[in-house]
C-alpha cells in the first residue's frame, strides 16, 4: 500500500504507535514506525478456485466438514458456545471446533452486538484468519441493531463490515438454532458459494470505507495479516 | 435469630483504617530491553468474556497490569433514559449475560420503590426462587471457568452440563434459556408450571452428585491446590478500600451478604448462614462458591416447601403507556453471585426515568481491585487469577 | 439513622435530607463540605466503602448531580450523599484518596459525562469509548437516536410504533374500525 493512502485519524496516535528511535542490546540505534514495520500489510487477493470442478467440489467438501470457530466471544452469544462444546449439544460431532488463534480458525462466529471498540478487534482478528474463512452473525443485533437500534455504539448491520455467510437471528439464539445455522453453512460451502473471503478481497476499498466511517481512531494499516 | 446480634452493634466504631494505595514501583522503561508488553485479550482464550489486560512482562514475572474495557459497552444507562418504564424492563436483563435475573429484579425493586407499588407476597417468594436459580447458574459456570484456566478440562464439561440442567427449568418456568425477562414491575409474569417441584428436586439431586464429584476432582486435586492456595491474596485492608463485596469479602473472613445484612424479598423467611473463609486466596475463593452453590440448592428446597401456590402474581399497574413516576431517587441492591449488584434510579415526574446507574460488582473487582493483584504474579496465574475475582465484563461496561 | 443525621447535623451544614427506607438517606451538602464528611462518615461513623458514585444531568436546571453513596458493613445502613455542581464548570475535587476504587467511577464519569476530576489517577485515559469524537454520550443533550442513524448504517424495513398510538389502533375498536 503507498504511504499517501493512509487517512489522517481525526483522534491524535498514540504514544506507542508513534515513530520512535529505539537501541537494541548491541548499541545499535534504528528508528521504528510501528504501523508499517510490524505488520504485512499487502492486499488480499481474490484467489481462483481450482481449475477442475470435481476437485473444487472435494475440496469444498472437505472446506464444510472441518469448521473451527475463533474462541472470541464478542458479545452476549458467547454463553451459548459453552453448551455446544459439551457433551448436550456437542458440535464437535459435526466437525466443528473451537480454537484460540485465528491462525488455526476458518469461522468467526460474530456473537451478537459488535461495539465499534470491538469491531476495530474484529476485524484485525478477521483479516489474520486463514482463506478461505467464514462469519457467522449471530443474534438479531448482528442483522439490524436488535435491542440496540438506538445505541451510539454499535454496529447495526454487520454485512457493511464484514462479509457475512449466514444470519443466526433471535435473542438469544438457542444452540440448535446455532447447530442449524451451521449445518446451513456446511450447505452454502458445499455448493460453493461460501466465498466471503473472496468478495472481501474483491470489495476491499468498499469494506475499508464503510468500516473507516464508524472507527473514527483508525491506528492500524489497512490489511493486517 | 442471630442476624441483629452479630452485625448491628452500634457501639462499635470502626478505627480510622489508612488506606493502601497500589505502592509505587520504578517506573518500567520499555526500550530497556527487559520488558514486554503482552496483551491478554480481547480475543485470548485466558480472559473472562470481552476484555483485555496489557500486561508489562518481565521474564515470566507480571510487573503491571492495566485493564481495559468498553469492547461489551451499549450504552444501557442512556438507552434506558429514552425509553418509557416498562419498555425498559425487557432491556435490562440484557446488561449481564450470565445472571441477568438480577437486573430484572433490582430494575422492578426500584421501580416499585419510587411508584409505591408492593409486590404480591407469591411473586415475592417466585423472584425469590429465580435468583437462586440463575445463582446456581452463574456458580456452575464459575467452577468450570476455575478449573479450565488451571487445565481441569472435564469439570468445565460436567458443570456445563448440569447448567443446562437448570436451564431446562428456567425453560419451562419462563420460557427462555438465558434471557428471561420474567420479573417485570409489579410482579412476576407467571406461576409455577405443574410438576415443576419434582424435576426441580431431579436437577437439584443431580447437582448435589455433581458438586461431589466436582469436589473431588478439583477441590482435592493436588495441582489445583498448589496453584491456588495463597495465590491472589486480597490484603484484608483491601476490602473496604476497593469496596470488594460478596464472596470474594466472605472469602476474606467477612460475613457480609446482602440476603441477611439488608434482606431483600423473602430472605427474611429462609434460615441461611453466610458461607465464610479466612485464608482470601484463590482456593478460599472457590471454596466459598462452592458452599454457597450448595446453600443455594438448599435455599430453593425450602423455596419450594413453603411458598404459598395460590395468590396474585401482578399487583395493579397504572396504565404502562402513560405511567409517570413522581421525582425521586433510589438505590436497590441484592445479592448476587459475583456481590452486590444495584440500581440506582432516579425520576423526575414524566414517563421516563431520568437516569439509572446499574452497580455490577465487577466493576470494582475487574478493574482496580484486579490491576492491583495481578504484579508479582505469573503470566499463567493471569487468567485463573481473573476467573477467581468471577468478573463478567457486560456489567462493567454496560 | 436518626442518631447519626443528628451528629452530622451538628457538625456539618447539610442540605435537604431524604429519608428513602430506614438504612437510605439521600442528603445535599455543598461542594466543599463533601470531602470533609466523607471523612468524617470513613472514620468515625463506620460508613466502610463507596458502593456508587454517579451522576444525574439536571439539564433544565444546568446542574450535574454527583451522588456519592456510601454503605456500613456492620450496621447495614447507606448514605447518599448529593453534590451539585454548575453544568458548563463540571469539575469536582477526587476523592481517590480516600476510596482508591473512586478513580475508576471518576474515569467514568470524566468520558460519559464531561466532568473533570484534577488529579485522579488515569482519569483522562479513554476509558470505555474509543476514538470518541461528539458530546460526552450520557449528557441528555446528547441524541443516541440521532448519532445511531447519522453515524450507522442501517438495514432498510426496520419499523417502529410509538407504543401508545400503536396500542390505541391496535386494541380499541375505534381504532381497528379506522
Amino acid at each position: 500500500m503507498q504511504q499517501d493512502d493512509v487517512v489522517e485519524p481525526r483522534v491524535p496516535v498514540k504514544d506507542e504507535l508513534k515513530k520512535r528511535t529505539v537501541k537494541g542490546p548491541d548499541g545499535f540505534e534504528f528508528e521504528v514506525d510501528p504501523i508499517h514495520d510490524y505488520y504485512c500489510d499487502a492486499r488480499p487477493e481474490v484467489r481462483p478456485g481450482s481449475y477442475l470442478k470435481i476437485v473444487e467440489d472435494l475440496f469444498n467438501w472437505a472446506r464444510s466438514e472441518s469448521l473451527w470457530i475463533l474462541g472470541f466471544g464478542t458479545g452476549c452469544g458467547a454463553i451459548e458456545m459453552r453448551p455446544l462444546m459439551t457433551p448436550r449439544f456437542d458440535a464437535y460431532r459435526y466437525g466443528i471446533q473451537w480454537r484460540p488463534t485465528p491462525r488455526q480458525a476458518n469461522l468467526f462466529v460474530i456473537s451478537g452486538y459488535l461495539s465499534v471498540k470491538t469491531l476495530k478487534r474484529v476485524i484485525r482478528s478477521y483479516e489474520q484468519m486463514q482463506n478461505p474463512k467464514y462469519v457467522v452473525g449471530l443474534g438479531s443485533c448482528t442483522v439490524n441493531g436488535g435491542m440496540y437500534w438506538d445505541s451510539y455504539n454499535t454496529i447495526k448491520k454487520l454485512d457493511e463490515y464484514l462479509p457475512v455467510d449466514v444470519y443466526v437471528t433471535g435473542c438469544m439464539p438457542r444452540p440448535e438454532a446455532l447447530l442449524a445455522g451451521f449445518e446451513e453453512l456446511k450447505r452454502i460451502i458445499r455448493a460453493g458459494k461460501g466465498e466471503g473471503a473472496n468478495l472481501y478481497a474483491k470489495n476491499f476499498d468498499w469494506y475499508k470505507a464503510n468500516q473507516k466511517r464508524v472507527i473514527h481512531d483508525w491506528d492500524m494499516p489497512d490489511y493486517n495479516w | 435469630m442471630t442476624r441483629h446480634e452479630t452485625i448491628s452493634n452500634p457501639e462499635t466504631v470502626l478505627p480510622a483504617t489508612p488506606i493502601a494505595l497500589a505502592p509505587e514501583r520504578p517506573a518500567i522503561d520499555l526500550s530497556s530491553g527487559k520488558y514486554l508488553k503482552l496483551w491478554q485479550g480481547p480475543q485470548h482464550p485466558g480472559i473472562t468474556g470481552n476484555m483485555s489486560v496489557e500486561l508489562t512482562v518481565c521474564g515470566d514475572e507480571v510487573v503491571e497490569g492495566k485493564t481495559h474495557v468498553g469492547y461489551l459497552h451499549r450504552g444501557f444507562e442512556k438507552l434506558m433514559e429514552r425509553r418509557s418504564f416498562i419498555q425498559c424492563f425487557p432491556i435490562v436483563c440484557r446488561v449481564c449475560v450470565p445472571e441477568p435475573d438480577f437486573n430484572e429484579y433490582c430494575y422492578a425493586g426500584a421501580i416499585e420503590e419510587l411508584a409505591g407499588i408492593e409486590a404480591p407476597i407469591r411473586a415475592q417468594w417466585i423472584r425469590t426462587l429465580i435468583l437462586e436459580m440463575g445463582r446456581i447458574n452463574s456458580y456452575l459456570m464459575y467452577l468450570g471457568g476455575q478449573a479450565g484456566a488451571l487445565g481441569l478440562g472435564v469439570v468445565g464439561q460436567w458443570t456445563t452440563y448440569v447448567r443446562d440442567l437448570m436451564l431446562d427449568r428456567f425453560e419451562e418456568l419462563t420460557g427462555a434459556r438465558i434471557y428471561h425477562m420474567f420479573i417485570l414491575p409489579g410482579g412476576v409474569r407467571d406461576g409455577l408450571p405443574e410438576g415443576f417441584d419434582g424435576r426441580m428436586e431431579e436437577t437439584l439431586r443431580e447437582i448435589e452428585r455433581t458438586m461431589a464429584d466436582v469436589d473431588e476432582v478439583m477441590f482435592h486435586n493436588a495441582v489445583f491446590k498448589k496453584r491456588t492456595k495463597g495465590v491472589g491474596v486480597i490484603p484484608p485492608e483491601l476490602i473496604d478500600a476497593y469496596g470488594v463485596t460478596g464472596p470474594n469479602a466472605r472469602a476474606a473472613g467477612l460475613p457480609n451478604d446482602v440476603r441477611r445484612d439488608q434482606p431483600y424479598l423473602v430472605y427474611p423467611q429462609l434460615s441461611f448462614e453466610p458461607v465464610t473463609a479466612t485464608a482470601s486466596d484463590m482456593f478460599a475463593r472457590s471454596d466459598v462458591r462452592r458452599r454457597d452453590l450448595l446453600m443455594s440448592v438448599d435455599l430453593i428446597r425450602q423455596i419450594l416447601a413453603d411458598m404459598p401456590r395460590e395468590g396474585a402474581l401482578m399487583a395493579k399497574l397504572p396504565n404502562v403507556l402513560h405511567w409517570k413516576i413522581p421525582r425521586g431517587e433510589t438505590y436497590v441492591r441484592g445479592e448476587c453471585s459475583r456481590g452486590e449488584y444495584g440500581y440506582y434510579a432516579v425520576t423526575d415526574g414524566s414517563g421516563f426515568p431520568r437516569r439509572i446507574n446499574v452497580r455490577g460488582p465487577s466493576y470494582t473487582h475487574a478493574m482496580a481491585l484486579l490491576e492491583h493483584l495481578i504484579p508479582g504474579t505469573n503470566i499463567a496465574d493471569v487468567a485463573a487469577l481473573m476467573v477467581s475475582l468471577h468478573t463478567y465484563p457486560p456489567e462493567i461496561e454496560r | 439513622m436518626r442518631t447519626l443525621l443528628e451528629n452530622l447535623k451538628e457538625r456539618f451544614p447539610l442540605g435537604p435530607i431524604t429519608e428513602q427506607r430506614p438504612d437510605l438517606v439521600f442528603v445535599t451538602v455543598e461542594r466543599s463540605g463533601l470531602r470533609p464528611l466523607l471523612a468524617h462518615l470513613r472514620d468515625r461513623e463506620g460508613f466502610t466503602h463507596l458502593v456508587l458514585l454517579t451522576a444525574v444531568d439536571w439539564i433544565e436546571e444546568n446542574l450535574f448531580q454527583l451522588t456519592y453513596l456510601v454503605h456500613d458493613r456492620r450496621r447495614g445502613r447507606d448514605i447518599g450523599l448529593r453534590v451539585l455542581v454548575p453544568r458548563d464548570a463540571a469539575e469536582m475535587e477526587t476523592i481517590h484518596d480516600l476510596w482508591p476504587t473512586a478513580a475508576t467511577y471518576q474515569r467514568e464519569l470524566r468520558e460519559m459525562f464531561g466532568i473533570g476530576f484534577p488529579g485522579s489517577p488515569r482519569v483522562d485515559e479513554e476509558f470505555i469509548l474509543e476514538g470518541w469524537v461528539d458530546l460526552p454520550p450520557y449528557r441528555r443533550d446528547f441524541d443516541t437516536k440521532a448519532f445511531a442513524e447519522e453515524a450507522f448504517a442501517h438495514r432498510p424495513g426496520r419499523e417502529t410504533h410509538d407504543p401508545a398510538t400503536h396500542m390505541r389502533e391496535r386494541l380499541t375498536a375505534q381504532g381497528r374500525a379506522k
